[in-house]
């Protein structure tokens, strides 16, 4: 008999309902325990969660007026973000195939940690969507049951969907993985496999609806076009690992994460084949858009050269292409992604580029000028940041819970035990 | 234009759900000793569980127009009476503008305001007339060259033309095709209509439209009591509320009661024309038959029901 097995023989048998409440207390007693710099970290996200929510407020007591978007440029900073953001969610699991591929680490850790990303990436996701919109208050009108969802025909519809759903998925695996390991218990492969695998064409999936979500809109040219799929899908794979290099560097440090720098080497090496897509296919667009210009080339125009009044838009482009190229060059030679301190600033640029990329760099050709052609000079206001910085604050704070719980978890030192309820 | 026919008044029904909620509210109001409170809250209440207006029943329908008709008979001191009047049958809608008459003095632009009830500040407008060289007309309208903020002191000015440009009206809609909650939608007279209590302000419609028809109040809009329009349609001109999309409904209030719209009566030139397009001796369908017609962006394919002509 081993140890694992005489000290389960040991415990008393509990049901399972009761062992998951054990659970999710010993969950709340591992997040609210840390040291000096985690509860500086904590204040820090509550501090910045709370200057949201008073932004947010003021957006309610008076209006979207509150940022700067306008009928001529009526989505803006938070749908940037909501696009950014989905990639993350996607991408985050999509590492899961290059894990088994190259079959590396403890698997288990890795799939937790992308899946516990996703869940958060997804929270921030919902969150902006409901920041953007003028009435959240009657959000439940497009619920089926309560209200009148216009399903098949609005891709927003089908994107709440596949969001929803491979939000619950994550959670559930996320919430499964560290219930097993808490109790002791050895996954079922034959049981969680399938679902692991089911959320990586999910993953796909969610980014390639939000792609088609501005991709279905004949009225804007510069999102019309096929290859905005494989260009949210080629960027997101790009910022989804480069985040995740980041956080496991992150967690080594400070936590008590095993990951080799093998690992992250290999994950460099990956993203160097993302971003030699990514790149491509921009190439591709900016031919298509360049040498067989059309009245529609216009979006491009602005996007890479600007007008004689406005250069913003030009300099968010050149300044993300700039980025995800420098990075390029980190990742793709060896000897350079081989050494940490490159590879750190190689991710945290093609995180930077692809923000700027997919966010607004995404959102100000499509709608400058608009559709009656008229050029309206968009930069978020302040409140709008900070209703941000509030949205990204409280995925940082499930994060970090969820990263706490899933460390102490694997560590073995959370762990159930009967004896220590009263 | 045919007869109009008013949908019949139903009789009014007795306590309902409504009537609850009004008194559960108004005894919420009365707990937080405020009877201002309790007023509001009544009306959200009673806005808040109403169902899609496509899924209303007509006694349903008729408890919303009376108890609008209260709330804005109130709130503006005006005797305001808002109706839901459908469509009449064999009658499908249809716009004519001829630019080569079109002067750009924009009194219908204001003339819309005024019957529509739109926000005079922020100011809304869902009329808005570009001014373009001249030319433009043979090269085709590059919307680029287009100037929508033209302010001389007399129109029209030397060697420009103006393009006057509001809701399309399409066929294909691709703005109701979008909407997550089906709150627009596209009447059997061809009128694209908007549930002003179903919107919940996402603005995809917006992102969607190639003809920026679609206007946002992006705070709560305001109109000076005095100015108010008490003739109101539920789908149309009633007062709109922060955080709502609002459009041109070619005068829902006025056309299915066999008026003309107010911009076509605002025009001091006769450019705009308005008819029944099944009818092939309407007016409308006369000039298509004898002017020079087109459309916007003809190659998006939502099938207008807006026609320009010119020569």
């Amino acid at each position: 008999m081993s140890d694992e097995q005489s000290w389960r023989a040991a415990q008393p048998q509990w049901s399972w309902p009761r062992i998951f409440l054990r659970f999710i207390l010993d969950s709340a007693g591992v997040v609210s325990r840390g040291n000096g710099p985690y509860y500086a970290w904590i204040v820090f996200l509550l501090l910045v969660i709370g200057s949201g929510v008073s932004a947010y407020a003021n957006q309610v007591s008076h209006g979207l007026i509150t940022t700067h978007m306008r009928d001529q440029v009526s989505w803006g900073f938070y749908i940037g973000n909501f696009a950014f953001l989905v990639g993350v969610a996607a991408a985050a699991v999509v590492l899961v195939i290059p894990a088994y591929i190259y079959n590396w680490g403890p698997i288990r850790d890795v799939v937790l940690l992308a899946e516990i990303l996703s869940v958060a990436a997804i929270v921030m996701c919902i969150l902006f969507v409901t920041v953007d919109v003028g009435r959240p208050h009657v959000v439940w009108h497009m619920m089926p049951g309560l209200g009148t969802p216009n399903f098949p025909h609005s891709m927003l519809m089908w994107d709440v969907l596949v969001l929803s759903s491979y939000f619950l998925i994550n959670y559930f695996i996320v919430t499964y993985l560290l219930y097993m390991g808490y109790t002791g218990q050895k996954y079922n492969a034959n049981f969680i496999m399938p679902i692991i695998f089911l959320s990586i064409p999910m993953a796909v999936g969610i980014h390639s609806v939000t792609a088609m979500l501005f991709m279905g809109l004949k009225a804007r040219a510069f999102w019309h076009t096929a290859i905005l799929a494989p260009r949210f899908l080629s960027s997101a794979f790009c910022s989804g690992p480069a985040l995740l290099v980041l956080i496991f560097l992150v967690l080594r440090k400070i936590g008590r994460l095993p990951v080799s720098e093998h690992t992250l080497f290999k994950v460099g090496e990956l993203l160097a084949y993302a971003m030699a897509v990514n790149l491509f296919f921009l190439g591709v667009e900016v031919f298509t858009e360049f040498y067989g210009e059309t009245a529609h080339s216009i979006h491009a125009h602005l996007q890479w050269f600007g007008t004689h009044e406005r250069k913003d838009i030009a300099i968010y482009s050149w300044t993300a292409l700039a980025c995800n190229f420098t990075a390029f060059i980190g990742f793709m030679v060896p000897v350079l992604r081989r050494k940490l301190t490159v590879l750190v600033g190689a991710c945290i640029l093609a995180i930077g580029g692809v923000f700027v990329e997919k966010g607004l760099g995404l959102l100000l050709p499509g709608m400058t000028p608009d559709v009656l052609g008229e050029t309206y000079t968009y930069n978020p206001s302040l409140n709008e940041v900070a209703v941000a910085a509030g949205v990204w604050a409280i995925g940082a704070l499930l994060f970090t819970a969820m990263v706490k719980v899933a460390l102490s978890v694997t560590a073995g030192t959370m762990r159930f035990r009967a004896r220590s309820v009263v | 234009m045919t007869k109009p026919s008013e949908k019949s008044e139903g009789p009014v029904r007795g306590a309902s759900r409504r009537e609850f909620l009004r008194t559960g509210a108004v005894a919420v109001g009365a707990l937080a000793g405020a009877p201002g409170a309790a007023q509001a809250l009544e009306f959200d209440l009673e806005s808040f569980f109403q169902k899609n207006f496509r899924e209303l029943s007509d006694e349903e329908i008729d408890d919303v127009v009376k108890r609008l008709s209260r709330r804005y008979s109130k709130q503006y001191g005006a005797e305001v009476s808002v109706h839901a009047t459908g469509p009449m049958d064999g009658v499908l809608y249809g716009y004519g503008l001829d630019i080569s008459r079109c002067i750009g003095c924009r009194r219908c632009v204001y003339a819309c305001v005024d019957e529509n009830n739109q926000s005079r500040d922020p100011q809304i407008h869902w009329i808005r007339v570009l001014e373009f060289e001249r030319e433009a007309i043979v090269r085709g309208f590059d919307l680029e060259d287009g100037n929508p903020y033209y302010d001389h002191e007399q129109v029209p000015a030397a060697d420009k033309i103006y393009l006057p440009v509001a809701c399309q009206h399409c066929e294909e809609s691709p703005c109701t095709n979008v909407c997550p909650t089906g709150a627009t939608w596209r009447e059997p007279d061809g009128i694209v209509v908007i549930d002003y209590d179903w919107c919940i302000g996402c603005r995809y419609c917006m992102a969607s439209c190639p003809y920026g028809a679609r206007h946002f109040n992006w705070t709560e809009p305001s109109i000076p009591a005095e100015e108010i329009n008490p003739n109101m349609h539920l789908l149309g001109n009633r007062p709109r509320t922060a955080g709502v999309v609002e459009k041109c409904s070619f005068c829902i209030q006025r056309v299915r009661d066999g008026r003309y719209p107010a911009c076509l009566e605002a025009c001091p030139v006769g450019a705009r024309k308005f008819g029944n397009l099944l009818d092939s001796d309407s007016e409308i369908r006369t000039l298509m038959r004898t002017k020079r017609t087109f459309v916007l962006k003809a190659e998006l394919k939502t099938q207008p029901k807006f026609f320009y002509f010119y020569g």
